[in-house]
């Protein structure tokens, strides 16, 4: 039911070639992380906010990132199982469960999402960009593999922008501590010319992956900034940034939603192109993976597409000008790690998203609170108050979880969206009463 | 006449509104939830409809000096006859579907005697239930399953004693039966039970006058043309609803409470396993909302649960806790828990009113912490949901409202239970009215 104004949706998942290419693209990556130790490849675990991708191709490491394998484990189902293996390990209940998740994947033979082994790293690239936890994990890990670990301090943005100290402080420790140790792990020397290539081809996808994004602007949107935008920033925020794979990615994905935009269509969902726009939204927050489908669906049944969204700005911030830049190459990869969303303070997060919220003529905020991410969830309500107050639109708060299945509450989330959308309605058409036509 | 209906689906009790073109509510029905939404909808709208008929009556009547009074008696008296009617019509139902489940080999050899004994334990419960339904007599609950099921038990017992039969033969048809009939859709004519119920009263009362007869006979008359329908709470969509026929439980929430208080700008709602906090504008507009998340935590199942644990009624809860002096500090809200709290505290010695105290204590805790996220409580606050019927809660929320917000105007309706079914209701008047494009999907 509630699906009759609804064009039939087809059951058949739509693949564009762009998703052929990412899935291709993701395969061969754990492939090659699968063979790293056969293939004498070195491997370097690192996060996505402040990831140097650049960087660590310039020693040949091959990029692991942890987050982004407990989000695979998270789609995949598996994740509730790791979780209750490191809770068995010690893990509170209200530690991160990506760091659960991937903690209980390793004492379970750190099997990735290709069937295989994962390897050992060889270093620990901690690049730290406002969450802490990120420091705590990184101790387990090395306790866990006894290897290099790497410690690149970004400094907090407390007071919402950057100075030349701060990027003068990264590219010291960039010199100083870096670069020297990553050339120690790898047996490479450093090459800023071939990092600056690298950064040559980060810039060329970041300018199609803006464009893309950028295209929430149109009605209807051509894109779901949220749930489609997950997939849209999996290369850039990946192993791939600097990569020819990660600028054919961007091409092809911007020439399809040339094509919907010239065709006046919404976005493409998991049961097809999308019916008729009703609500458009910002949102704050990471997604849910456990049941991201079904999460998506309670969007799209109702008509409702995610414009624009912060999650999409954790692995860089590129909407506001920001590129890497081949001429300062080490300069860029500070300023790059600085502009990231969760090393920015909590009024420029509000800047941000009062800013979306107005550019891309939505409807109102809703926040999707992460039970176990305090990073993101601290402080989020005021930011709901305060963007309600500047943009006079409403705003609303769903709870789930990263990777904890535990933490979903179908029933719960859908109560919530449906009050939020209706009140959405009764803003819009608010005279008699709420409901008069 | 054209009427609007609001069902509220909750957890634990579904609840109905039934009201006329012109804004005012005609009559109120609620039933438990019994996990079948079809079967409590049924059931609610037909109770919303039963009271209803007594609004019609009264409007016959008409505001009369001097009758008012006889009047009054006259319908208390109808209604109690009404209801015994009823409670009897069901009574015989439970009695046929109890001998129906005489079968199978555990039977074989017992058969006969365990009819007969079924028999004399109906016999007896039709010889009690005028009592039941007396002027001044309390039940604990409205709801047959609680009524007859206490008392079947009861008389069960001491019919299988003196009948040298095992009890559990008896307590075993029943649980085979009370379900079944629980769900089964009430039948029969309501007017014609009505003039039953009528004729019983003209015998009980000398001074029913062909006047009040008239009138009741006028009132049965109005035919009510059910014109839409509005769902709402937990089990909306489970229902055949089509989507323009349901509405958020927070929007109900929010538009009953300015119906019911047109000064309110915050909204705390506790109910079966949903505590709501929302804030609404002049208009009854839902401005914020924040509810608790998916553990029912504080919510008033934990009292279900308390009252289950105590092997007291839901409704004696509030008044013992109302008899401490010295609420004990109670912070956990987590139902799983609260019974080995409680058995841990009762064997420390504490007194069960104590006790009491500081788990409602508790819940309104963990309410004002709901409220505070939603944006926090303006003048006027009204606190709607089952909960809001529990002195002992209702003590510890204007005591907490106080220290947090100062002086604020706390509205508490006594059918405030019924908030999320008259917004419902409203809904539907206006959509009945073409005033949809708001909500509209």
């Amino acid at each position: 039911m509630n699906t009759a104004s609804r064009p039939t949706p087809s059951t058949d998942i739509i693949k564009d070639a762009s998703m052929v290419k990412q899935k291709e693209m993701m395969a061969a990556h754990f492939e090659r992380l699968s063979n790293a130790k056969e293939n004498g490849d070195k491997v370097a675990s690192t996060f996505v906010p402040g990831n140097l991708n650049e960087l660590l191709m310039c020693f040949d490491l091959v990029n692991n990132l942890p987050e982004v394998n407990a989000i695979q484990s998270g789609l995949r189902r598996k994740s509730g199982a790791y979780v209750m293996e490191a809770e068995k390990a010690g893990h509170s209940e209200d530690v991160c469960t990506y760091v659960k998740s991937d903690i209980g994947m390793m004492a379970k033979g750190n099997i990735g999402p290709n069937g295989r082994e994962l390897p050992s790293p060889d270093v620990l690239m901690l690049s730290y960009t406002g969450c802490f936890t990120f420091m705590k994990w990184f101790e387990l890990l090395r306790e866990q593999y006894k290897c290099e670990t790497i410690f690149l301090q970004t400094p907090y943005l407390a007071d919402g922008k950057i100075t030349p100290n701060m990027v003068q402080y990264m590219v010291k420790q960039f010199k100083e501590d870096v670069i020297p140790k990553l050339e120690k792990v790898s047996g490479v020397k450093f090459d800023i010319d071939r990092l600056r290539e690298y950064l040559k081809k980060s810039a060329k996808a970041e300018d199609d992956l803006v464009y893309i994004l950028q295209s929430g602007k149109s009605k209807p949107s051509p894109i779901d900034a949220y749930f489609g935008g997950i997939y849209y920033i999996g290369p850039i925020f990946g192993a791939f940034r600097g990569t020819d794979d990660a600028i054919e990615y961007y091409r092809f994905l911007r020439e399809e939603v040339d094509q919907r935009l010239a065709a006046g269509l919404g976005p493409v969902t998991p049961d097809g192109p999308m019916g008729e726009e009703k609500y458009r939204l910002v949102v704050e927050g990471p997604p849910n993976y456990t049941n991201f489908r079904q999460f998506w669906k309670m969007f799209y049944d109702e008509g409702a597409v995610v414009v624009a969204s912060s999650y999409t700005k954790v692995g860089g911030t590129y909407d506001f000008g920001f590129r890497h830049d081949p001429d300062r190459p080490l300069e860029t990869l500070a300023e790059y790690c600085l502009g990231v969303y969760t090393n920015r303070s909590l009024p420029m997060r509000i800047d941000m998203l009062v800013n979306y919220i107005n550019e891309y003529e939505a409807d109102g905020l809703l926040i999707n609170s992460i039970k176990s991410c305090n990073s993101f969830s601290a402080g989020q309500l005021l930011m709901m108050r305060e963007v309600e107050k500047r943009t006079g639109k409403p705003a609303a708060f769903v709870e789930t979880d990263l990777v904890d299945p535990r933490y979903f509450s179908a029933a719960n989330v859908k109560n919530r969206l449906e009050s939020y959308f209706q009140m959405v309605d009764q803003k819009r058409t608010g005279s008699d009463r709420g409901v008069a036509a | 006449m054209r009427t609007f209906i609001g069902i509220d689906l909750g957890s634990t009790t579904t609840k109905a509104v039934l009201m006329d073109e012109n804004e005012q509510v005609l009559g109120r029905g609620i039933t438990n939830s019994r996990s079948n939404y079809d079967t409590a909808c049924k059931v609610v709208t037909q109770e919303a409809a039963i009271d209803a008929r007594f609004t019609l009556f009264r409007r016959e009547f008409g505001d009369e000096q001097g009758t008012k009074q006889q009047v009054e008696e006259f319908l208390s008296a109808l209604e109690r006859s009404f209801r015994l009617e009823q409670f009897l019509e069901q009574l015989a139902d439970l009695e046929q579907t109890c001998i129906d489940q005489i079968i199978g080999d555990r039977f074989a050899k017992v058969g006969d005697e365990v009819k007969t004994a079924l028999e004399e334990v109906f016999r007896r419960l039709r010889l009690e239930a005028p009592d039941l339904f007396a002027p001044n007599s309390k039940r604990k609950s409205d709801f047959f399953r609680d009524i007859a099921g206490s008392r079947y038990l009861a008389i069960a017992e001491e019919v299988a004693r003196d009948a040298d039969l095992a009890y559990e033969l008896l307590l075993n048809v029943y649980d085979k039966s009370i379900i079944a009939v629980e769900n089964r859709p009430p039948a029969g004519n309501l007017s014609e039970k009505f003039r039953t119920a009528l004729d019983r009263v003209k015998t009980e009362m000398s001074n029913v006058s062909g006047h009040i007869q008239q009138a009741v006979e006028k009132a049965l008359a109005i035919e009510l043309e059910e014109t839409y329908l509005v769902g709402t709470g937990y089990g909306r969509v489970t229902l055949p609803f089509s989507k323009e026929h349901i509405r958020s439980e927070i929007l109900c929430h929010g538009l009953g409470a300015h119906m019911m208080y047109p000064k309110t700008r915050t909204v705390l709602d506790i109910g079966g396993q949903d505590t709501k906090g929302i804030q609404v504008d002049p208009k009854g507009i839902v401005e914020n909302f924040q509810m608790n998340d998916r553990c029912a935590a504080g919510c008033g199942r934990y009292l279900g649960y308390i009252a289950d644990e105590m092997n007291m009624g839901l409704h004696e809860l509030g008044p013992l806790a109302m008899k401490s002096g010295k609420p004990a500090r109670i912070n956990s809200t987590c139902t799983v828990f609260a019974g080995a709290e409680l058995r841990d505290r009762l064997a420390l010695g504490e007194k069960r009113e104590d006790i009491l105290a500081g788990l409602h204590r508790a819940i309104i805790l963990r309410a004002m912490s709901i409220i505070s996220r939603s944006g926090g409580i303006a003048d006027e606050f009204t606190f709607t949901g089952g909960v809001a019927k529990n002195e002992a809660a209702v003590r510890e929320l204007k005591k907490l409202v106080a220290e947090n917000y100062g002086e604020v105007t706390i509205n508490i309706d006594p059918d405030s239970i019924y908030t999320g079914a008259l917004g419902g209701a409203e809904f539907a008047r206006r959509a009945g009215e073409g005033r949809m494009e708001g909500l509209e999907a």
